[in-house]
C-alpha cells in the first residue's frame, strides 16, 4: 500500500454530526463549532477515554453493592426473605428450573461484568496503541453497545414484581437496596459505552500506517 | 494524491477557546458511586449487631437465615448458620443479632427453642405453627459479656422479671409433674413447676417450683406441699368424701400447698427453701415423727387385713404405723406367731414427760413409764378398722384383766405385750361356754322333764275339779247365793227397824222410861 488510509483527522477535516458540513478547524485548535449550524465539532469525542474510564470505574464500584445487597425482599406470613441476585440464581437452580436460573445468571451477573471487562480491554488496548485485531475489537464494541440496554430487564422485572405483589398482609415484595446499585451499573456502563469513541481503535492503526509509510 | 487539495472550499470552524479543562468533571461520577458504595457498606456494618453462637442439642425446626431470635416478641436477631460440633453431638448455630443488643448478651442470658407445646394445661407457642420455630431469649442480669451460649433444652416456665420466689421440693417420685404443672393455693393457681432434677444419689428428685407474688408470702417454713393430682376418695364415718383440687389438676396433676392453721405464725420462707413434697394432703398434715420408737408385737393369730403402713392407735389417736410383718415358728412348741414391727411416736399424741428430774436419763424414765403402763394393763390388740375392707389396725389400750408380763429390754426391738383381738376373745369365750354345755346331762334332764310334765298333767286335772266345784258354789242359782241374799235382806230389815227406833227415841226420849203413850192406856 503506497499511501496510508486517509481519515478526516489526518486530512485535518471535521464533519458536523448535525448538518454534515465538513469544515477545517482553526489552526492550533482541535475543536470548534460548525460554521453553518453551530454544533460542536471535534476530531474525536472529547475526553473520550477519560469519561469512559470514569463511568467504568463508577460502574465497577456500584457492581459490588449490586451483588452483595439484596435486590428483592419477600415478606410473607412466615417472615421476611431478602435475596441477592446470586441467592436468586441459587434459589432458582433446580433440575427443572435451571434454564431460568441460567437466564438470570447470564443477564444479571455475567453480562454486566462482561461489559465492564470488555470496556476495560478496549480502553487499555486503545491507550497502549495496539494495532492488533481491530475488527474484532470494533465488533466487541458494537456488541457491548447493543446488549447494554437489555440488562435493564432485571430492574424492570423487579419493579414490576414489587408493584404487583402487594397482598398485604399475606405477602408482599419490596425492592432491595441492591436494585438501585444494579440499575446504576447498567446506566453507567451504557454511559461508558456511549462516551467511548470507537474511532480511537483505528487511530493507532492509521498512525501506525502513517508511520510505516 | 492531489485530489486532497481538490476539496472545494472547506470552511474554517469557529474556535471556542478555553472551554475544556484537563480533568473532566465526569470523574465526579465514580467518586459519587464510591461514596455511595462506601456509605452503604458503612451503614451496613454499623447496623450489624454482635454475632453470637448458641449450642443446641438438636437443630430441629431451626433454619439458617430464617429462624429469628425473639425477646418478648421483638425480633432481635437471626440465625445465620447452623453446623455440627466437632464431636457431632451438638449443633452450633451462629446468630446475627440486631444492632445495640450488646447489653443483652451477658453471662446468664438464656436461649431456647420455642415450638408449639402443651404443658401445664396451657398451650403455648401456637404462633410457631405458622412461622416455624423461633428462638426465645431471656436477658440475664450479669455484667460479664458473653458471645457463646448453650441453649436450654426446655423453655423456662418463668421468664423475665415476674415477681415471686422459687422453692425446692424433695420427692421420691415425680408422679405426673411436668414443666409448667400448676401450683395451687386454696385451689387458686399461684405458680408452676419450673424444673426438676434427679438427685445425684438417684434416691429422689428435687422439683423447683415458682410461686408468683403476692402468693409467695403464704409459703412459710411450716408450709406443706403435696401432690394434688387426681381424686382422693375416702369413705369415713361421716360418709363419702371426694377431695380434688381442680379439674385441670385431675387431668394433668398439680401441687398444692397450705400452711397448718395451728402452729406458730412464721414469716414467709426464703427463696429456694427446701420442702418435702408429700403424697397427699393427709400425709402432708401428719405431724412429723419426732421421737420414733420401734416395738415388736407378737400376735398368735392371723393378721389378715393388717398391712405395712396400717396405723397404730392409742385410744383412737394414731401414734405410729406398722413397718414390717413376719411369721415365726417356735420349734419346741410348734407354735406359729406373727411378729409385727411398729414404729410409735409417743410425742404424736402429746404425751410429755413432766417433772423430769434433773440429770435423769430420758430413756430410763421412758422405760419406767412404759413398764408402769404395761403393769396397768396396756396391751396391743388387733382390731378391725373397716368391716367393708377388712383392714386391721393395731390398737394399744388398757386391759386391767390381762395377765402380768415383764418387758425384756435387752431385745431389739423391744417386745410389747399383746392381747388377742376382740373377735378372738369372743370366740374363746363362746368356746368355753360350748364346752361347759357339753358336760350338761341333757338326756337325763329331758327324761326328768317328761316325768314332771306327766305329773303336772294329773295335778292340772284335779285342779280343774276343784275349780269346777268352786264355780258351782258361787253360781247365781246356788244355795249359797240364795241364803246369802236372804240373810242380807234380813239384815237390811233389822237396820231399818233400828233406824225407826232411833228416830222415835229422838222425838220421844221419855218413851225409854214411860214406854209408848198408846200402851199406857
Amino acid at each position: 500500500m503506497s499511501t496510508p488510509a486517509a481519515t478526516a483527522m489526518t486530512l485535518g477535516l471535521q464533519g458536523c454530526h448535525a448538518c454534515g458540513l465538513v469544515s477545517r478547524p482553526v489552526p492550533g485548535a482541535d475543536e470548534g463549532s460548525c460554521p453553518r449550524c453551530g454544533d460542536e465539532l471535534s476530531f474525536r469525542k472529547s475526553a473520550s477515554l477519560q469519561r469512559t474510564w470514569a463511568f467504568l470505574i463508577a460502574a465497577a464500584v456500584c457492581y459490588v453493592p449490586a451483588n452483595v445487597l439484596p435486590v428483592l425482599t419477600t415478606v410473607t406470613a412466615s417472615g421476611r426473605d431478602s435475596d441477592t441476585i446470586l441467592q436468586g440464581v441459587v434459589l432458582l437452580w433446580s433440575p427443572t428450573g435451571w434454564p431460568l436460573s441460567l437466564i438470570v445468571l447470564v443477564a444479571s451477573i455475567m453480562i454486566p461484568s462482561a461489559k465492564i471487562v470488555a470496556l476495560v480491554y478496549l480502553l487499555v488496548t486503545v491507550q497502549r496503541g495496539s494495532v492488533e485485531s481491530n475488527v474484532q475489537r470494533v465488533r466487541l464494541y458494537r456488541m457491548v453497545e447493543l446488549i447494554g440496554r437489555w440488562s435493564m430487564v432485571d430492574v424492570f422485572v423487579d419493579t414490576f414484581t414489587a408493584a404487583l405483589v402487594q397482598l398485604q398482609p399475606l405477602m408482599s415484595v419490596e425492592p432491595g437496596p441492591g436494585l438501585l446499585f444494579f440499575a446504576a451499573v447498567v446506566v453507567l456502563t451504557m454511559l461508558a459505552v456511549e462516551s467511548f469513541d470507537p474511532r480511537l481503535i483505528w487511530d493507532a492503526a492509521s498512525g501506525a500506517e502513517v508511520q510505516r509509510a | 494524491m492531489p485530489e486532497n487539495q481538490g476539496v472545494p472550499h472547506v470552511p474554517e470552524s469557529r474556535n471556542v477557546p478555553g472551554k475544556r479543562t484537563r480533568l473532566s468533571l465526569v470523574w465526579i461520577v465514580p467518586i459519587v458511586a464510591a461514596i455511595a458504595g462506601v456509605w452503604v457498606a458503612v451503614t451496613r456494618i454499623l447496623a450489624e449487631g454482635p454475632k453470637i453462637t448458641i449450642v443446641f442439642r438438636s437443630a430441629e425446626g431451626l433454619e439458617a437465615g430464617k429462624t429469628k431470635i425473639h425477646y418478648n416478641g421483638v425480633d432481635v436477631g437471626t440465625l445465620t448458620a447452623i453446623r455440627l460440633s466437632d464431636d457431632h453431638q451438638r449443633v452450633i448455630a451462629t446468630a446475627q443479632m440486631a444492632p445495640k443488643t450488646e447489653s443483652f448478651l451477658v453471662d446468664d442470658t438464656k436461649f431456647w427453642v420455642v415450638t408449639p407445646r402443651i404443658a401445664g394445661g396451657t398451650v403455648s407457642g401456637l404462633g410457631t405453627l405458622l412461622s416455624g420455630a423461633y428462638i426465645g431469649m431471656e436477658i440475664g442480669r450479669a455484667k460479664e459479656k458473653r458471645r457463646d451460649f448453650v441453649a436450654l433444652t426446655e423453655p423456662p416456665v418463668v421468664t423475665g422479671d415476674v415477681p415471686g420466689r422459687f422453692f425446692m421440693l424433695k420427692t421420691s417420685t415425680l408422679g405426673s409433674l411436668e414443666y409448667g404443672t400448676p401450683i395451687y393455693f386454696r385451689r387458686l393457681q399461684v405458680g408452676e413447676v419450673a424444673s426438676y432434677v434427679l438427685d445425684d444419689d438417684g434416691q429422689g428428685l428435687t422439683v423447683k417450683v415458682f410461686v408468683k407474688a403476692p402468693y409467695d408470702q403464704y409459703v412459710t417454713p411450716n408450709t406443706r406441699f403435696w401432690h394434688a393430682s387426681g381424686i382422693d376418695l375416702s369413705l369415713t364415718a361421716s360418709g363419702l368424701s371426694v377431695q380434688t383440687q381442680s379439674l385441670v389438676s385431675i387431668l394433668i396433676g398439680g401441687i398444692a400447698f397450705e400452711t397448718p392453721a395451728t402452729g406458730p405464725v412464721l414469716p414467709a420462707a426464703a427463696a429456694d427453701t427446701v420442702f418435702t413434697l408429700y403424697g397427699d394432703r393427709k400425709e402432708a398434715f401428719q405431724l412429723p415423727a419426732r421421737d420414733p420408737q420401734t416395738f415388736q408385737l407378737v400376735f398368735k393369730q392371723s393378721v389378715r387385713g393388717l398391712t405395712v403402713g396400717a396405723p397404730v392407735e392409742f385410744h383412737g389417736i394414731p401414734i405410729g404405723h406398722v413397718v414390717a410383718l413376719d411369721a415365726q415358728v417356735d420349734v419346741k412348741t410348734f407354735e406359729f406367731s406373727v411378729p409385727v414391727t411398729v414404729i410409735v411416736d409417743a410425742t404424736r399424741f402429746g404425751v410429755k414427760v413432766v417433772e423430769l428430774e434433773p440429770g435423769a436419763d430420758m430413756a430410763t424414765v421412758r422405760r419406767k413409764l412404759l413398764e408402769n403402763f404395761v403393769a396397768h394393763g396396756a396391751r396391743a390388740q388387733l382390731r378391725s378398722g373397716s368391716l367393708l375392707t377388712g383392714a386391721m389396725y393395731v390398737a394399744i389400750d388398757f386391759f386391767p384383766d390381762a395377765s402380768a408380763v415383764t418387758m425384756d429390754w435387752s431385745r431389739k426391738p423391744v417386745e410389747f405385750p399383746t392381747v388377742p383381738g376382740e373377735l378372738e376373745g369372743i370366740e374363746a369365750s363362746i368356746t368355753k361356754i360350748v364346752k361347759k354345755l357339753d358336760t350338761v346331762p341333757i338326756q337325763a334332764i329331758g327324761d326328768d322333764l317328761k316325768k314332771a310334765i306327766v305329773h303336772l298333767d294329773e295335778t292340772l286335772v284335779s285342779a280343774r275339779g276343784t275349780f269346777d266345784s268352786a264355780t258351782r258354789l258361787v253360781a247365781p242359782d246356788s244355795t249359797l247365793d240364795t241364803e246369802l241374799n236372804t240373810t242380807l235382806q234380813e239384815l237390811s230389815r233389822a237396820a231399818r227397824g233400828l233406824r225407826v227406833l232411833a228416830d222415835y227415841l229422838e222425838r220421844h226420849p221419855e218413851a225409854l222410861v214411860r214406854g209408848k203413850p198408846g200402851e199406857a192406856k
